[in-house]
């Protein structure tokens, strides 16, 4: 498993978004993960794949969403990027403070970031890139598999 | 998803089914709860024991049917939320803002 790399385009649709997270739920498992991290893991790149198709590209066919996921020698790796304004993370509401608790939006990178260990946004100009890490429990038995 | 309603003592239970996320979940979510507020109904009772997936797209509609049924002076509870629903609700802070129920008999008491 270790290296394995999987890199697709996707249109701005509703339809790449259940793509993206089937395709990620099925990657985790191949990874090892338990049940419980397989559904953080997809359930952050479904948030992380609505905000590239929705808030990102607005269901613009001409704009694509690019999706990969990779397994390292300890990690998951799932990076996704839009073609959109950009998403500048200094500037995300809090969506647990008392102002913005009942608005309707605004939770996606929030859950993002509490399902995956590490969460890195950089501004592409124009796009924007979300790199979700999620730390394989165990990594020492892929040394292992790398060594054979 | 699917959302099946049924009255009880004067309370609209709507028995949710499936994942509520966006697109078509949380338009089903959406349109029965202001179909029920439309036709005059203030109390109502979301029966989520069904409900095995929710993204942010259905939190986001939950609160928004919770503050469509409050401003018609009505009231939004939750009932049988399963771990998954009840975790998201924990992370999100929401948990201490729905009502939340997990006996359908007392629910349907507790309303006023």
């Amino acid at each position: 498993m270790v290296g394995k790399r999987v890199t697709l385009t996707l249109d701005s649709t509703l339809d790449s978004v259940n793509s993206a997270e089937e395709s990620a739920t099925r990657f985790a498992a191949g990874a090892g993960f338990d049940e419980d991290e397989i559904a953080r893991i997809s359930m952050a790149v479904r948030e992380a794949t609505i905000n590239a198709v929705l808030h990102g590209n607005a269901y613009d066919p001409a704009k694509k969403v690019g999706f990969q996921l990779e397994r390292t020698r300890d990690s998951m790796v799932i990076t996704i990027t839009d073609q959109g304004q950009g998403l500048d993370p200094n500037k995300i509401p809090d969506p647990l403070a008392p102002e913005n608790l009942l608005k309707q939006s605004g939770r996606g990178i929030f859950l993002i970031r509490a399902f995956m260990d590490e969460v890195q946004i950089r501004q592409l100009h124009p796009g924007t890139e979300l790199k979700l890490i999620k730390h394989v429990p165990g990594a020492a038995g892929d040394n292992k598999e790398a060594s054979q | 998803m699917k959302a099946n309603t049924r009255q009880v003592n004067g309370v609209m239970i709507v028995d949710l089914s499936g994942r509520i996320t966006l697109g078509e979940g949380s338009v089903i979510l959406r349109d029965t709860v202001r179909d029920l507020v439309g036709k005059g109904n203030k109390k109502i009772l979301l029966n989520l024991g069904e409900v095995n997936y929710i993204d942010s797209s259905g939190i986001g509609e939950l609160v928004s049917a919770f503050t469509t049924v409050r401003n018609q002076g009505g009231e939004l509870k939750l009932l049988n939320l399963t771990k998954k629903v009840h975790d998201l609700l924990q992370i999100t802070k929401l948990y201490t803002v729905f009502d939340v129920k997990d006996d359908e008999t007392a629910a349907i008491k507790s309303y006023k």
